[in-house]
């Protein structure tokens, strides 16, 4: 089986499934190949191949780039719309959740919005308007899907099954997620929505995590091996719908938990994962729920205050030191 | 235009009126909630640029929307009944009266964020385009939107892309209660769009005058020159929605449109020159009656929506293992809830 990077696994999804179906296409700031071919690559050589039509550079406007992709979707299209960070999706939040999110419930079904928004997540010295995790801005909206993949298999998989799938899916990358290797097989695989995966089998501790955090609890899990302790991996996938089945069951088994996330901590994506795991497994633990999350703060340039705020494999590994005490 | 043409185009405009006059009465009895945006004054606009379309041209427009989806032909009873927000009304009770649709007949809704729609009329002709499908979107919205920042990003894509959309603009003076003079730098706002396709004002109390103008308008779009902006000049005799009670201007302010009444004006104008009698009019009107009665009464006997189709239309495309049907008090996670 081949090992390809996670930029590889969405290049190749995105250039299958246009090659599958012609009312796929593209739209989003310096894509095309005549201009970046997409600030991250991940489009390169899919205008080539498809024309300019159907990988269309669009002005610097993300709200009308958001707003034409659901008009699109409405038209017949299955538009996929980049937007180059997750920082300028906020412009677009209009069209993402007044709009997108909602026309399906509001017109009584009439209506569908086959739409993909992809956008990455990340940092890396871009100071506080550049360096954001909005996980839980969308998750949080009924009408919304929401996937955040951490590995190459899981990214191709889940965006063939986003532009197949009928409803607004905002597909959260990440700047320091494409880089990640592994094995995806040759041909055509689909990874459904909703279904959490048990990445690492363990039994004293469960580590939730997903997008760059799962590289990072699989360094923690590392690295806490060596002291003898077993640590579960589940990697979540989907942030909505969240699979509240596997995380349940794989605390009900280690009976503690940490949890793993790259926003903000206070109403972030990590609180409603120790809250599912109050509501359904509190009799099973044998220890608080904790939660490795960014500090609160906007994001500074200096590069130590940077490394400070930013959590990684040594923050997880500290919180399970802690609920195993 | 022959004269069951003209005869077709006072119905529409009757209906409009009898059915908005309907709908107030029945907002104030409670039997409407939430906001009621009628579209009384403004018939012409609607009834004269809808029957300038062909019936596969799309429609997308704003939520004072009673009067555009009628003048398509969506039926009177389905419309009364979202307003209801009955089981029988055209999205299922899901909407109100902001939010109607009928893609059969190709309405695409009814919005209720002000600026926001004309990104997705400017979407749908990218997917007309896109598709080779020979179809123009018409696109209605308020002078008010033509503040948003979306409003312009969609006039610029639309223009640069060259997409089939035929802009109108209804200008009734007002956005909410504030007049236009306090709220635009920019007061002739068909110069708005003056940059980036051609574009002109137009009487939108006079119904042919709209006709010809927006079928003018359709022809270039639909030849691939690519948008066109049309401000048409109205008034809303009634208040922004039916709960305004209307501080900011006088009955002296609203008088010299009355006495320019598209419907009356345009009755007196059969008469007089269209082999039209006073007495075909009046058949009109009386049928209208009816059947707006009838709509009444179809809203207020249809049922009230199941419960479970609160959570039917969150998403088409179903989630394995997943049960959207939440309550307020919570629902366990699954794992646990099976114990």
């Amino acid at each position: 089986m081949a090992e390809i990077t996670v930029r590889e696994a969405l290049h190749d999804a995105l250039q299958e499934e246009m090659e599958r179906d012609h009312k796929v296409c593209i739209l989003g700031e310096d894509i095309s190949d005549d201009a970046y071919g997409g600030t991250y690559s991940i489009t390169s050589g899919l205008s080539k191949r498809f024309g300019l039509d159907r990988v269309l550079d669009t002005p610097i406007a993300e709200a009308g780039i958001v707003g034409m992709a659901v008009g699109g979707a409405m038209g017949g299209l299955r538009p996929i719309a980049e937007l180059m960070t997750v920082n300028f999706s906020l412009l677009a939040l209009d069209q993402i959740v007044n709009h997108a999110a909602k026309i399906y419930s509001m017109f009584g079904g009439q209506i569908k919005v086959p739409l993909v928004v992809r956008t990455p997540n990340g940092f890396g010295s871009l100071s506080a308007t550049h360096s954001q995790n909005f996980d839980a801005y969308f998750s949080y909206v009924p009408g919304l899907k929401v996937v955040a993949p951490g590995t190459p298999y899981d990214a191709k998989g889940l965006l063939k099954n986003a532009i197949r799938d009928d409803d607004p899916v905002i597909f959260l990358e990440h700047t320091a997620v494409y880089r990640e290797r592994g094995e995806v097989p040759e041909g055509d695989f689909l990874v459904p929505f909703g279904q959490a995966e048990v990445k690492r089998e363990g039994r004293d501790v469960t580590i939730v995590a997903w997008s760059r955090m799962l590289a990072e609890a699989h360094k923690a899990a590392d690295a806490l091996e060596s002291e003898g302790v077993s640590a579960e991996i589940v990697d979540l996938r989907t942030l909505r719908p969240l699979d509240t089945a596997t995380i349940v069951s794989s605390v009900e088994k280690t009976t503690r938990a940490v949890v793993a996330g790259e926003d903000w901590r206070s109403c972030g994506m990590t609180a409603e994962i120790a809250a599912t795991i109050a509501e359904g497994a509190f009799d099973f633990l044998d220890a608080p729920v904790r939660r490795v999350a960014m500090a609160e703060v906007p994001m500074p340039y200096a590069f130590n205050l940077e490394a400070a705020i930013i959590p990684t494999a040594a923050h997880i590994v500290e919180a399970v030191r802690e609920v195993l005490r | 235009m022959q004269k069951d043409r003209l005869l077709e185009l006072y119905r529409q405009m009757y209906l409009i009126r009898r059915f908005e006059e309907a709908s107030a009465e029945a907002y104030f009895q409670a039997q409407i909630r939430g906001f009621c945006h009628l579209y009384v004054g403004e018939e012409a606009v609607a009834v004269g640029a809808i029957a300038a379309l062909r019936d596969t041209d799309h429609i997308i427009t704003h939520y004072r929307d009673h009067g555009h989806a009628l003048a398509r032909g969506m039926d009177p009873n389905a419309v009364m009944a979202e307003l209801y927000g009955k089981a029988t009304g055209s999205s299922l009770g899901h909407g109100g009266s902001m939010h109607l649709a009928d893609t059969r007949r190709h309405v695409w809704g009814g919005w209720a964020i002000v600026g926001a729609h004309q990104l997705l009329a400017t979407g749908m002709a990218w997917a007309a385009k896109q598709l080779q499908e020979d179809r123009v979107v018409c696109c209605f919205f308020g002078d008010g939107s033509t503040n948003q920042g979306e409003f312009f990003e969609a006039l610029n894509m639309s223009a640069l892309w060259k997409l089939p959309v035929v802009f109108v603009c209804e200008n009734n003076e007002y956005g909410m209660g504030t007049h236009l003079r306090k709220a635009t730098a920019v007061t002739d706002l068909y110069r708005k769009a003056e940059p980036y396709m051609p574009s002109k004002p137009v009487d939108g109390m006079d119904v042919l005058a709209m006709h010809d103008t927006v079928a003018e308008a359709a022809e270039y779009a639909r030849a691939g020159g690519g948008p066109v902006f049309l401000e048409a000049l109205c008034y809303r005799y009634r208040g922004h929605s039916t709960a305004d009670p209307e501080i900011y201007r006088t009955e002296e302010d609203v008088k010299p449109w009355r006495e320019r009444d598209p419907i009356e004006a345009f009755g007196q104008r059969l008469i007089a020159g269209n082999g039209i009698g006073d007495k075909d009019l009046a058949l009109i009107r009386k049928r209208i009656d009816r059947q707006v009665d009838e709509a009444v009464t179809f809203a207020a006997e249809s049922p009230q929506p199941p419960m479970e189709s609160a959570y039917k239309y969150v998403y088409s495309t179903p989630v394995p293992d997943y049960d959207p049907a939440d309550r307020p008090t919570g629902a366990l996670p699954k794992a646990a809830a099976q114990r």
